[in-house]
This record gives C-alpha cells, structure tokens and sequence, in this order.
C-alpha cells in the first residue's frame, strides 16, 4: 500500500515517540512574525535558552506595519512590537526580512518568494495561515505562542498526526471562476469545521492546472475550513516556481527536484476520506455572514431562517443577519459596499494584481467607495510597479498602498469605521475582524471585490467585465 | 521542571451561547498590540460584552453579576476557531478560568489551551444544555471537570462522561502539559535527524 504526501513527510520528520502517545515532529522551516513571537522569546530568555537552529528561522514584520509611510508606526504599540522583533532577530541570530531589506511581506508571500518554502518539508509559523504552504507539497500548520518557544528552542514539536481527506475537483472551471471561489465553495460544501482532525489533500484537474499563486490561495483557506493543513502534491510546476529562487540550493538541483517530487502521495496511496466535487458546479462565490461557511453563490439569495431545516441552522442564520444588518432571502447582489479591499496572504500575490489590472482600466470606483490594494509583499509592490500596475489601480480610483496584512485584520490603521461593508478578498469574515467591532465583511474573489467597488455594490464581475474570456486555470 | 499535574479543575460556571466562537470574538486583534500576554485578562470577549458607540457593559453573560468569578466556561459548537492566537487561551486563564466543556474545539485553540493546563472538555449537546439550565437556575452551582475520569459533575447532580484525546488527557493528569522538558530532552535525536533531513 502505498503512502500518501502527509504520511511520508511525518514519516520523514518524526523524531521520536512521547510519554503521551504523541509523536516529536522535527520543523524544517520556522517563520516568526511580530504578533506571536515576543512572547516566546520572552519565554525562551526566562528559562535561558538559545534558538536551537537559528539558520532555520526566518522573521517579517506584516501584521501591524502601516501601509502608507511603513516604517513609522504612529502607534508606540506597533513601534514596540517592530522594535521587539528586530532585537530578538539580532540577539538570537535569526533571518529577518525587515522594511529596509526590500523583502518584506506577509510572511506567507514571503516564504514561497525566497524559495524558504519546498516540497516535503515540515513548516510551521504562530500564524493559522500558515496552511498557505502546503501548495508546494510541504506540511505546514499554524501554532501557538508557546508551541513557537517549543520550535524556537528544539526545532520539534509535540503533535498528534492527522488523518487525511483528498478533495478531488475534477473538470473545467468556468470564465469568471478563480481560485478563490474553488476554496469558498468546499468550505461551504464541507463546512467551518468540516476539516477538523484532517489534513486536506486538494488533488484533481482543477488544482493540477492553477499556477502556484492559485493553489497557494486554495490552501491558504484550509483553516477556515477547519483543517490544520492543506496541500497540493508537487509536480512541474512547483519544481519551475523555485528554480532560482534566493533560498533554493541550485548545486544539485536535478537531484534536489527528484527528491522534493518523491513526496508526491502515491497512486495507490490511502485516505481517510475522499470528497468528488464538479468544476462546473462551482460559481463566483461570495460570503454573507459571519463565518466562512456562509457562502452561496453570486446569482442566489441571502438565506431567510424562516427556511432553516433545523433550530440550529435558524440560530446560526439569525444571528448572523442581525449582525451583518441584511434582508433575509432578498438577492445578494446589489447589496451596498462602503470598502473595497485587495490585499493579503490570501489574494495579494503579483496574479491577483495582474488579473484585476486587466479589468479595470476604462472603469472608476463608485462615488462613496474607499477602495484599497495593499500587495503582499514589497517584491510584489516592486514587480507591480515595473508593469505598471499602481497606476491603473489608481487611474480607477484605487488607493495603491505598501505591503502588510492591512485590513485583514486591521491591526494597523487600515479599519473599517462603524457599520461600514467591506468587499474583501482576503479570508475571514468574523465579527469585528477588520478593525470595527460593527464592521462587516463580505468575502470574494479580487476580481469580484474589484466589479464591487465599480459597481458601488456587490455585483458578478462576469457581468461588469467581459469575462467571458477570462478562465483562469 | 516538574509540572504540577491537572486531575480535575472546578468552579461556578458561565455559558456562553453561539456556535463557531471564534478567536477573534474572544480576543480582538487590537488588543494584540503587546510583547507579553500580562494584561490580556480585561479584553476576554471585549467587543461582546461592551457596546461599541456607548462603550457600556451589555447584558452579556460575562456581565451579568450572578457568574462573577467563575472559572468553568460552557460552550457550543467548534469553540476558539479561526487564528492560531495563544493570546485567546491566555485571555480567558487570565480572566480567570480553568477549564471549557463545549461540543467540539478547534484544534489549534485546543492544543494552545492544553498547553497552558486548561483543560477542555467534549460533551454532547444534551449535557450540555442541562448543565446550562442547572447554571442558569443556580449560579452558586459547582461544576467539576475530572480530567482524569473524563467525567463532569455538578454540585446539583449532574454527572456525564465527556470525551478528551488520550495524549491530552494524559498530558495533563501526568503534568507533561508543557512538553519543552521532554522535547529538549531528545538532543541527540533531534541532531540526528537535523543531518540526516539533507535541507536542513
Ligand atoms: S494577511 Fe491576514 S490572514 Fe494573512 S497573515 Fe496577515 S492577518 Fe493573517
């Protein structure tokens, strides 16, 4: 029997077996970033110990930098914080990519950027997005400030091994549908917590075909479905992604290509569960809730309680619809958007910018709109500027900015204000989560976000734009 | 570094109703603004318990004056979802509980919580629902978790086996919570391995 990608790179990782019963996983890769590392250094400073393999460590600053003038924070919080990092990076002697290096980012652009990120290697960050990585066939999961101690000081941590679901998604995509809506539809297929205790395998025609930026956004969302981690087997394209790149070993790469394509699962290889689902089926997707389960398509309906099949679902629907202050059972499209953003670890890499570039120009945003685009990293920011991109951005009314997380989650000063309704191609719609505690997100793919912002409401980019000609991947 | 083991934890408890309660309900991002988790007691569950125009309390059940100072959290469905955030499990120890019984968990925020000697429990919706209205009739009710008999009891009568996985389980009951000890423990191990993974 043969063995599927996660079992060979647990296989390949495990250390050995603790008291408990859970297995000692070496980390081949540690990316830090400013939220949920001081703590650990601080833990690793009381108990006097050094970072085991600092060369395996690499930090960014994302999460609170300011998009416009990055480097000076008016908040002394966030200048603490970028401070901190700096000096464990240096007491520690850890890689840090900061704002003066031209490589900073988020740190799920940033890994896959320098070549850090590869096949059949173990990767973790104090970030649950860390998922993102496992589009290059590694296994990579998010943990906690105590866990980043437990990487920083043994390079190990203690898990319990996952069971595996491939998600195959076989056929052809139709125009206008992108990665992004593929991910939306299995987690509202699968649910928010459909994932839980599993690694997903994400395996058929429709991920053989995206490029690398396009399967790093599927697996980006593995977590908003509940599970740890998400990949896609490596194969051509992956090995021509890293070619080159900064942190690949090029002495011996046939060699290198070889072993990193060993980890591919197996033909005959084993899963827990196998999900089928029809390209054709998928549609542009959006959100209209409060957790990323709730989506539906862009041609239905908001759901109305009064058709809930059980009193659970009729809770869940009530209150989200409270909070998100939409009609019940009334189309989506057309509901009004005061934000537009196009940004984060999810929808901020070069193909997004490129793919909403080639829609936007002749149109404007909507009067009363604030639309914003914040590229992933500053390599991205660069490369948009040698194509001209920034410019198109802002001939349509855009705000261009630099790179971070942004309004993600809005820990620096790019929030929603009050109530306001913000199209969003980046990955959580919660309460709260883009910086206003009544702020409401609605998720959708950049190209959707973008007919938004010109529509002045939530619309099908197929309509706005002529995408007819537009199927990607 | 001998830990101290977590055979049972008890207290008054408090439910806290919805599903999917995720980790930016429990501690919004703002509050991550910090380079220690020292004073992140205060913002458990901010932006539900205070109205965000008045900045007044709401009738939030962390509000509510009847479960002042309990320490057992009741809760639905996939508790502590979305972001890998310690500073969740960090905020409500420091708020003052010890311990969740909810109907399932996510695992990040499980593993996070393990590790801080919090232990949380799995229990049927019905249990659930019945220790509730026992809270909920009489605050001053007592509510056991015996992590060691994965049995939760109230001091009204209640007693129902709730579901844990073995290693945490054992982690805690044995006072291996916190595997940094073990994990160092294995250098040789993990320098083995370190040359033998030819990317390292
Ligand atoms: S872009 Fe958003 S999801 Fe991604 S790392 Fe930053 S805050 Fe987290």
């Amino acid at each position: 029997m043969g063995k599927n990608l996660f079992q060979k790179v647990w296989d390949a990782h495990t250390v050995g077996t603790l008291a408990d019963g859970r297995t000692q996983l070496f980390i081949g890769t540690h990316l830090i970033h400013e939220v949920t590392s001081p703590q650990a250094f601080g833990m690793l400073r009381d108990l006097g110990l050094k970072v085991k393999f600092p060369q395996r460590t690499f930090a960014t600053v994302d999460h609170i930098v300011p998009t416009v003038d990055q480097d000076a924070p008016q908040d002394p919080l966030a200048a603490e914080m970028m401070q901190a990092l700096r000096k464990n990076a240096d007491d520690f002697g850890v890689t840090y990519f900061d704002l003066a290096s031209g490589k900073q980012g988020i740190v799920h652009v940033v890994g896959p950027e320098q070549g850090i990120t590869q096949p059949g290697t173990t990767i973790a960050c104090g970030d649950s997005h860390t998922a993102t990585h496992g589009a290059f066939g590694a296994i990579a999961f998010g943990i906690g400030t105590t866990q980043v101690r437990d990487v920083l000081a043994s390079q190990t941590l203690a898990l319990e091994a996952l069971k595996v679901r491939r998600i195959e998604v076989n056929g052809d995509l139709r125009p206008g549908v992108y990665a992004k809506d593929v991910i939306l539809h299995i987690i509202r297929l699968l649910g928010a917590k459909g994932g839980i205790g599993y690694a997903y395998e994400y395996a058929g025609d429709v991920f053989d075909r995206m490029s690398m930026e396009e399967r790093m956004t599927v697996c980006n969302m593995s977590i908003e479905g509940g599970a740890r981690c998400g990949y896609v087997n490596p194969d051509a394209k992956t090995v021509a992604y890293l070619k080159g790149r900064p942190y690949v070993d090029m002495s011996d790469f046939d060699t290198t290509a070889a072993r990193w394509l060993s980890f591919a699962s197996d033909a005959d290889a084993k899963f827990d569960d196998i999900v089928r689902i029809n390209a054709a089926d998928i549609e542009p997707t959006v959100t209209w809730g409060i957790s990323p389960d709730h989506g539906i398509s862009i041609s239905e309906s908001i759901p109305d309680p009064a058709k809930a099949t059980s009193a659970q679902e009729k809770a869940s629907i009530d209150e989200a619809l409270a909070y998100m202050k939409l009609p019940a059972g009334t189309p989506i499209k057309g509901v009004k958007i005061d934000v537009a953003f196009i940004g984060s670890c999810t929808n901020g890499r070069i193909s997004d910018f490129r793919e909403v570039a080639k829609f936007i120009q002749g149109h404007r945003v909507a009067a009363g709109v604030k639309a914003i685009a914040v590229p992933g990293s500053q390599i991205v920011a660069i490369q948009c500027e040698q194509e001209g991109i920034p410019e198109i951005f802002r001939a349509a009314g855009f705000e261009w900015r630099g790179a971070g997380c942004s309004m993600c989650l809005a820990m620096n000063p790019d929030k929603l204000i009050g109530d306001q309704l913000c199209a969003s191609s980046s990955n959580r719609n919660f309460k709260g989560r883009q910086g206003s505690p009544t702020g409401r997100t609605v998720l959708m793919s950049p190209v959707m976000v973008a007919a938004a912002a010109i529509n002045g409401s939530i619309a099908d980019a197929r309509e706005v734009f002529d995408l007819q000609q537009a199927a990607v991947a | 570094m001998p830990l101290d083991p977590v055979t049972q934890v008890s207290g008054r408890a408090v439910f806290i109703p919805g599903a999917d309660i995720d980790t930016d309900r429990i501690i919004p991002a703002r509050f991550m603004k910090c380079v220690t988790f020292d004073g992140l007691g205060e913002f458990a569950f901010y932006d539900v318990r205070f109205d965000s125009e008045t900045g007044e309390k709401t009738d939030h059940p962390l509000n509510d004056p009847r479960f002042e100072g309990a320490s057992i959290l009741l809760a639905g469905v996939n508790f502590g979802c979305g972001s890998s955030r310690e500073h969740a499990p960090q905020s409500l120890k420091k708020f003052g509980f010890n311990g969740v019984v909810a109907e399932s968990f996510a695992e990040i925020f499980f593993g996070n919580s393990t590790t801080l000697a919090m232990p949380c429990v799995i229990a049927s919706a019905a249990d659930i629902a019945a220790l509730r209205d026992a809270v909920e009739n009489d605050p001053a009710t007592t509510v056991t978790i015996d992590v060691d008999a994965l049995r939760v009891r109230s001091s009204g009568g209640l007693d129902f086996a709730v579901t844990m996985p073995d290693s945490a389980r054992d982690a805690l009951v044995s006072g291996r919570w916190d595997p940094i000890q073990e994990l160092l423990d294995s250098e040789s191990a993990i320098e083995a391995k370190a040359r033998e993974l030819h990317y390292v």
